[in-house]
């Protein structure tokens, strides 16, 4: 190769020229394994931020040379601690342009194509270029949303999931000192809906405790973020609060200082105020380094078969000592996304169509954000309830407070739903009668 | 809080992810911070790549390699155009171009050769890291080290294996922020201000909206009292105790009209909280404190620590809670005065007036239920086949399931194959075969001097051949994470240091942590 000198692939090339007691049972020692890990193999880098810019270096260096990135977001001064592919010149640039840019300057002969984009803004068509996919992502939604882009890829021939239409995905997450490294094969390993209630769902405070009986630093805040603001308009109607304006942060401290002193609670401070308006979560490179490193050593083991892929799951925490602790995740049974169970919803008649989008939103199985449901009238597509499209939202609100019989349900009617958390619609059996849980 | 000028502003912006973990005295540490790193191998820039970024003060590379072929082929700090060149020069270049707030330097020297030289000029250090030192070098510069009290990681990447050795004297630490903690509430040994407190609120003439905004620690004190006058003044010892105090709780709710139980959110709070709340309560500038804690704790203490201050957020108005809140926090603030009025009394006998500050000390009352000490042994002491913990290693040596610290043996067989052989085992692809029984060989010797008589499966030994002492970037940068996260613990004093050798197979994603 035109780019290579001599002793580069020293390292990477002892363990796919050599073979090991250890090795998986496939694999062949052989020079051919680095070839199509230099010419063929494509892997898809989701997410170009703190575990992003360390998986694209970490894949570059053992031998991976066509990466894809695709993130949407630019680059900000909050990212300079972690993210070691961005300098301060690069303030407000796109991401994925910028990691590119710097990976293909330093890896003589590294291919990194960049993706200034939302993954929702491709389709399956762009999806299947790739042999293996990695996510460094900080959003649950979009990991839930490639997750169920990957199983709605797979083809099954007489019920027989044909192998060649498995992508595997590996994917990263951390917080502050704590992280995590998965490998799911989609359709045959735990999927990330499988184990959905893995992530916690969001905290948020009460209204009436914001409202009426605050006692915490956040409740203040959240005070004046949620009802304080639609009310003062401090900068003009109809202008939302932007978490990286200076002055809208300035004004919602002092507001909530204000708050926090009528009723005596302390520990209201600018950092906090900002990290509850954003909603920021504790950052540093040491964590994304190690767990990019644990799904870049994932990728090359699937790439290569040099060794069997974790099986399937690994937690690591290094608050007290260094903590580890694999373990395999178990696929559920009626899983919505990856199993062939049909969904059902149990009930009442006399239950309105709000309650069904409430338990769709607080189901710990579900975690949905903000679903919309249509069915099926004598063949005919009926639009219940949507969120998302403004005017269709008008026109259907008045549908919340029907009851499921106003609405003319049946017992067995199928109910479509779609969700930001997913590419495709799920499908539904109502079971009328019983109310469940 | 905003800074008052603009580099102020731009530190708290551009570390603000971090200062949220460690805080803004825990970064001022880092900030004057010097790191020396031994041998810019991948892993060693890793390292400091890791702790440049959250902007330690500065570093230092010490190699006096000339960057060859697979060196760029593996380190993201050294380039194409490099090889030949001082790898300490070429990696400390482009390592400091990560962050205009830290300084870099390098010397071109053999790490050896310096510390034969000139051994002082490894004491001027916050922190010492060694990468691919050998077995000698790395003895030499931990005995001095070590009697100079510098802290010394010893890091290596070897094929999928991982290994770190932390040699650090005496570590304290006060602010550990552990994980899961228990509340520190005092509901078995109430002190007066709670008792006023309590005795204060009568739930039984309360309106209901005053009865379901009462913080349920004050509904388990009353009813915890109720019990101790049925129970001889004894707290519920057991499960099923602690459900009998439960139903009196629930009797206690109010009902509407119709009898139904009224939705009172603290009750439930209250049953909740049964199981956990009842929990019994349990330099140097550390050591005095802790002395002085201990006087409190055995006087005005009466056995307990000092009150840490702190209540969870429950259910309450907002008047109640903030009551409430006051009581622990004016308690622990005059628990803290008494522990410092101790180490005022102890600073004076020691002629060190003004050593420890009022705001240390409320810290260190804070988390006195967490505040730890980490000793390390000396490598001396695991170097000597006589003082080895081998009890650390043996049970896991034919652990099928979790054996990782059978890769710790095969590394010191391996340092074992260096002194003999001058080379790496496995290292020339013609030589795999022949060096698989050398390395039998120098691990049997090694089982003897340790007076160990079990076997360790040739797997093993073939698999550390085929290595050949690759080192991979993954794995590296893996070490490279960990390694730089206890820098840091190490530096800031917060967070709890590993104990003293940590083993990483990323064949498995496994880990493990041996005291040898
Ligand atoms: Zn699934």
């Amino acid at each position: 190769m035109e780019d290579d000198w001599s002793g580069r692939w020293n390292h990477v090339k002892k363990f796919l020229e050599r073979s090991g007691p250890f090795a998986h049972p496939d694999f062949e020692p052989s020079p051919e394994t680095l070839l199509f890990m230099r010419n063929v193999c494509k892997i898809l880098v989701i997410g170009a931020g703190g575990l992003g810019c360390e998986l694209l270096k970490d894949l570059a260096l053992m031998g991976f040379r066509n990466l894809d990135v695709i993130d949407l977001d630019t680059i900000d001064l909050s990212n300079l601690n972690r993210q070691f592919l961005f300098r301060v010149k690069d303030i407000g640039r796109p991401k994925a342009e910028v990691a590119a840019e710097f990976i293909n300057t330093r890896i003589p002969g590294c291919n990194v194509i960049p993706h200034y984009a939302k993954i929702q803004d491709y389709d399956e068509s762009f999806y299947r270029e790739f042999h293996i996919i990695v996510c460094g992502l900080d959003s649950i939604v979009a990991r839930r949303w490639i997750n169920g882009m990957l199983i709605g890829m797979l083809k099954y021939e007489n019920e027989e999931l044909d192998q060649s239409s498995v992508i595997p995905m590996v994917d990263g997450g951390t917080e502050g000192f704590k992280g995590n490294t998965r490998v799911i094969l989609p359709g045959i390993t735990a999927c990330i809906e499988c184990t959905l209630d893995l992530y916690p769902p969001q905290i948020n405070f009460p209204l009436c405790t914001i409202a009426h009986t605050p006692r915490l630093p956040e409740h203040c805040i959240e005070f004046v973020r949620v009802l304080l603001w639609p009310k003062e308009k401090p900068f003009g109607d109809g202008v939302a609060i932007d978490g990286d304006d200076p002055h809208h942060l300035k004004w919602i401290f002092e507001k909530s200082n204000e708050r926090a002193n009528q009723y005596n609670i302390t520990g209201v401070s600018y950092r906090l105020t900002q990290g509850v308006v954003k909603r920021i979560i504790p950052a540093v490179a040491s964590t994304n380094a190690v767990i990019a490193a644990a799904c870049a050593t994932e990728v090359f083991k699937i790439a290569t078969s040099c060794y069997l892929p974790l099986s399937n799951y690994m937690n690591f925490n290094d608050t007290e000592g260094i903590y580890t602790y694999a373990f395999e995740a178990e696929k559920k049974e009626n899983c919505m996304a990856c199993s062939s169970i049909p969904q059902t919803f149990a009930f009442s008649e006399t239950d309105k169509l709000k309650d069904i989008i409430d338990y769709l939103i607080e189901s710990p199985a579900y975690q949905m954000k903000s679903p919309g449901i249509t069915t099926s009238v004598n063949g005919k597509n009926k639009t219940l309830y949507i969120q998302t499209v403004k005017s269709i939202e008008e026109k259907t609100r008045e549908n919340l407070k029907k009851t499921l019989k106003e609405l003319e349900l049946v017992d067995g009617q199928e109910l479509y739903v779609a969700d930001p958390t997913t590419p495709n619609s799920l499908t539904f059996r109502l079971n009328l009668g019983s109310k469940m849980e | 809080m905003e800074g008052k000028d603009n580099t102020n502003v731009d530190k708290n912006n551009k570390y603000d992810r971090q200062l949220r973990l460690w805080g803004d005295h825990g970064q001022a540490a880092l900030e004057i911070a010097r790191v020396c790193l031994i041998n810019a191998t991948a892993t060693g820039t890793e390292i400091l790549k890791n702790l440049i970024l959250p902007g330690i003060g500065s570093f230092t590379v010490v190699d006096g390699h000339k960057v060859l072929g697979e060196d760029a082929g593996n380190n993201f700090f050294l380039t194409k155009d490099s090889i030949g060149k001082s790898r300490a020069k070429v990696a400390t270049d482009l390592l400091a171009e990560l962050n205009e707030d830290v300084n870099g330097d390098f010397l071109e020297e053999d790490a050896e050769k310096l510390l034969d030289s000139n051994p002082d000029f490894f004491s001027q250090f916050s922190i010492v890291v060694a990468t691919n030192l050998c077995e000698r070098a790395i003895s030499k510069l931990s005995n001095h080290l070590w009697s100079k009290n510098v802290p010394l990681l010893v890091c290596r990447c070897y094929g999928f294996i991982g290994y770190m050795r932390l040699l650090i004297k005496e570590h304290t630490v006060v602010e550990s922020h552990p994980d899961n903690t228990h509340e520190d509430l005092r509901l078995d040994r109430p002190f007066p201000a709670l008792v006023q407190y309590c005795d204060s609120l009568h739930l039984e003439t309360m309106n209901s909206k005053d009865h379901s905004h009462t913080p349920w620690l004050v509904i388990l004190f009353k009813y915890l009292q109720e019990w101790k006058k049925q129970h001889n003044g004894e707290v519920p010892k057991d499960y099923k105790e602690r459900n009998l105090l439960k139903e009196m709780l629930k009797k206690g709710m109010h009902r509407n009209e119709e009898g139904i139980l009224e939705n009172e959110e603290n009750f439930e709070e209250a049953i909740r909280s049964i199981n956990t709340a009842l929990v019994p309560s349990k330099s140097s500038a550390f050591w005095i404190m802790a002395r002085a804690l201990k006087d409190f704790v055995e006087n005005e203490g009466e056995g307990s620590l000092p009150v840490r201050g702190t209540i969870p957020d429950m259910t309450a108005d907002s008047e109640r809670y903030i009551q409430l809140q006051q009581v622990y926090r004016k308690k622990a603030g005059e628990d803290a005065t008494k522990v410092s009025q101790r180490v005022q009394k102890l600073l004076q006998s020691i002629g060190k007036v003004g050593l420890i500050s009022e705001h240390e000390i409320k810290t260190f009352c804070r988390n006195a239920a967490f505040v730890r000490v980490v000793r390390c042994r000396s490598l001396v002491e695991e170097y000597d086949s006589k003082s080895i913990k081998l009890q650390e290693l043996i049970p896991h040596l034919d652990d099928e399931e979790q054996d990782d610290a059978v890769f710790y043996v095969l590394l010191r067989a391996v340092d074992r194959f260096y002194e003999e052989y001058n080379a790496y085992p496995g290292w020339y692809n013609d030589q795999v075969e022949t060096d698989v029984s050398k390395l039998k060989a120098c691990l049997t010797k090694l089982l003897q001097d340790w007076g160990l008589s079990l076997k360790i499966k040739d797997d093993y030994i073939h698999e550390i051949c085929r290595s050949g002492a690759a080192e991979l970037h993954t794995v590296s940068a893996f070490i490279g994470g960990v390694a730089a996260q206890e820098i840091i613990k190490v530096i800031t004093r917060q967070f709890v240091p590993f104990n003293n050798t940590y083993i990483y197979n990323a064949m498995k994603q496994t880990s493990i942590t041996l005291e040898l």
